[in-house]
């Protein structure tokens, strides 16, 4: 389950993702983050039965945690099956099937948004 | 042996015809070979789907009350052409909204119509004694227009190359995002069942041909605007009527960071009259090849990086400097199918028959450049020629003289030989006097990576990469690196009131 954890950087620095994988032993992967002086978001993939823990655990460390259940979305009635899209993706989110109609593999998506603009018709949309 | 036209219109009407699409022909003709297949196919559906900007239509509103002779036109709050007498525009796909930019333009006009939503017409006029009215605003729907006709200047490619990008960064370009570093490659084009593709000397289509354009029956006008089939760029103007047009084929996009463009849904139906016919319906990806160009190079004539065929493009990666660089597509594959079957059903069913050209299009032209009569300014007309220079070997407090002394803020810095290998900036120098740590010498805090002018180049060119790198001036160099001068946002003063000229 992907996770997005937001923390202000602003009290004595903690190293929030680093306390929660040593308190809680959940390997955590991070699979996007920017993080400035004064705060800092990160995207995290965490196993589906420790989700609860880790968003806890982060939570009462002071981050904000965002459970993100979807990946980017395809609005079928604007797509056109181009496939601008595939080339684009770091993550293969996008392919054809043998029918050339565009498919996506939604779990892979970690939300980049490089897509998005790259498609001609409009047809991604990152979920808020 | 061959079939006349008469014979195989005589088929489609009695529902006997064969019609099959360019895709399955190849196999077709593998399996029974060419004299069989001509004895057994008599149509060859073609099909595309994909960007064409050269794209628009023609509307005529009718008279209003009282009437008025349309100056400036509006369409949403998109321009359309106001010199067609009063009560006639043209749109262009690629004309953009006035108010949102590259959020709306001419192709969304087209689509908004065809999908039975209202369009807002705007018109003025400075009045004349036969027509009187000074401004109009109303809104509109696709059935309250006299005429709808579609008018494409340049469509159907024969088949488009494609783009990689060597920079750093990416480029938004209207073959699509080219991510750095040939990150990808994009292409456009339907390959094997291209129109011109399955009749590359153009014995077939021509003007008057019957076509599938945007899911309505059009015609093909004649060649289209910068027709070049000696080199395998054929294009065609086309024609059709919006009223009977469907979403489904016709779709406007926008190409982030270039503009409005429209994705068109064209197919052309081939009468399979003899062998040659069937040679060149047999065309298959494998056999159309394609030059890969590299669109770092802001100039008409890109340098090709390589030359792959389209069934490689289409395979979804392809080998460039000995690594896998994933390719895709701008236009669509998928409806492009969909053209070539929908028009098989339509000849199928007798609602299309075939016809030769009533005048036919030239298939050894070749198009030429833009003449220019003249020259815009180059890099050379406007730089500084008196340029301070620095050693790189000296120390920090001579290049901060040198700065006042030449009231300039760069400093290229020089070798031995004479050669740029970096500059300094006003910046640089701050930084260094602010922080003193174990700098002393230029070397120690130039920048290495500079940004470079040729004299040769077209302001044009400099004053995007001074954009692109947000900097404020340019070496300029020769082939040696040597330094002829500086480009510096002051020197584009000149361009004002054309003193460049003196």
């Amino acid at each position: 389950m992907k996770l997005l954890v937001n923390f202000s950087r602003g009290k004595g620095r903690k190293p929030i993702i680093a306390q929660v994988v040593r308190d809680t032993g959940v390997l955590i992967n991070v699979e996007r983050a920017v993080i400035d002086s004064s705060e800092g978001e990160a995207l995290i993939d965490v196993p589906d039965d420790q989700c609860k823990l880790v968003s806890d655990t982060m939570i009462s460390l002071g981050a904000r945690v965002h459970i993100l259940e979807y990946g980017i979305s395809l609005d079928e009635s604007e797509c056109v099956d181009c496939g601008a899209c595939i080339s684009i993706c770091p993550r293969d989110v996008f392919s054809f099937d043998p029918d050339w109609k565009l498919c996506l593999d939604e779990k892979r998506c970690v939300l980049c948004g490089k897509c998005v603009d790259a498609c001609p018709s409009h047809a991604l949309i990152i979920p808020v | 042996m061959h079939k006349t036209i008469s014979q195989i219109n005589e088929r489609i009407r009695d529902g006997s015809a064969r019609v099959v699409t360019a895709e399955e022909m190849p196999a077709i003709v593998a399996e029974l070979g060419e004299k069989g297949a001509l004895k057994e196919v008599d149509v060859v559906t073609t099909g595309t789907f994909g960007a064409m900007c050269s794209s628009g239509a023609f509307f005529n509103f009718g008279h209003a009350e009282p009437p008025i002779r349309m100056e400036r036109i509006w369409l949403n709050n998109v321009e359309a052409y106001g010199g067609l007498a009063a009560v006639d525009t043209y749109i262009g796909a690629t004309q953009q909204s006035d108010t949102r930019e590259d959020e709306y333009g001419g192709a969304h006009v087209l689509e908004d119509l065809v999908a039975g939503k209202s369009i807002e017409l705007r018109a003025s006029s400075r009045g004349t004694d036969c027509y009187p009215r000074r401004t109009i605003t109303t809104e509109l729907l696709l059935e309250n227009l006299n005429q709808a006709i579609m008018c494409n200047p340049r469509n159907a490619y024969q088949r488009y190359n494609a783009a990689t990008n060597t920079t750093d960064r990416t480029l938004h370009t209207y073959m699509g995002t080219l991510l750095p570093g040939c990150g990808n490659v994009s292409f456009s084009g339907a390959g094997l069942l291209n129109p011109i593709s399955n009749d590359p000397h153009l014995r077939l289509i021509g003007s008057g041909v019957p076509i599938f354009l945007c899911g309505a029956q059009g015609m093909v006008i004649g060649e289209g605007t910068q027709h070049s089939p000696a080199g395998g760029f054929g294009t065609l103007m086309v024609t059709g009527d919006l009223k009977h047009m469907s979403q489904d084929y016709m779709r406007a996009a926008t190409m982030t960071g270039y503009g409005v463009t429209l994705y068109v849904g064209l197919g052309i139906p081939l009468p399979v009259l003899d062998i040659d016919v069937v040679r060149s319906t047999a065309v298959r990806d494998e056999d159309i090849s394609v030059d890969i160009l590299d669109y770092a190079v802001p100039s008409r004539n890109r340098p090709v990086v390589s030359k792959v065929s389209y069934a490689e493009l289409r395979s979804g990666s392809i080998e460039l400097n000995g690594e896998e660089v994933k390719t895709s597509s701008l236009s669509s594959f998928r409806r492009a199918r969909q053209v070539a079957a929908e028009l098989k059903g339509w000849v199928e069913q007798g609602k299309m028959q075939m016809a030769l050209p009533t005048r036919t299009i030239e298939a050894k032209k070749v198009s030429r450049p833009m003449h220019q009569s003249t020259q815009g300014p180059r890099v050379l007309d406007i730089m500084d020629r008196q340029v301070v220079s620095i050693h790189e070997d000296e120390e920090i407090k001579t290049a901060a003289k040198k700065l006042l002394k030449g009231e300039t803020n760069h400093l290229p810095v020089i070798n031995g030989a004479g050669v740029l290998v970096g500059i300094v900036t006003t910046f640089d120098i701050s930084k260094a006097v602010a922080n003193p740590g174990k700098a002393h010498l230029v070397k120690d805090i130039m920048k290495t990576k500079v940004i470079t002018a040729k004299p040769e180049e077209a302001v044009d060119i400099a004053v995007q990469k001074l954009e692109q790198y947000n900097i404020s001036a340019l070496p300029v160099v020769d082939a040696d690196y040597r330094v002829l001068g500086i480009l510096t946002a002051m020197n584009l003063g000149k361009l004002f009131g054309g003193r460049w000229l003196k």
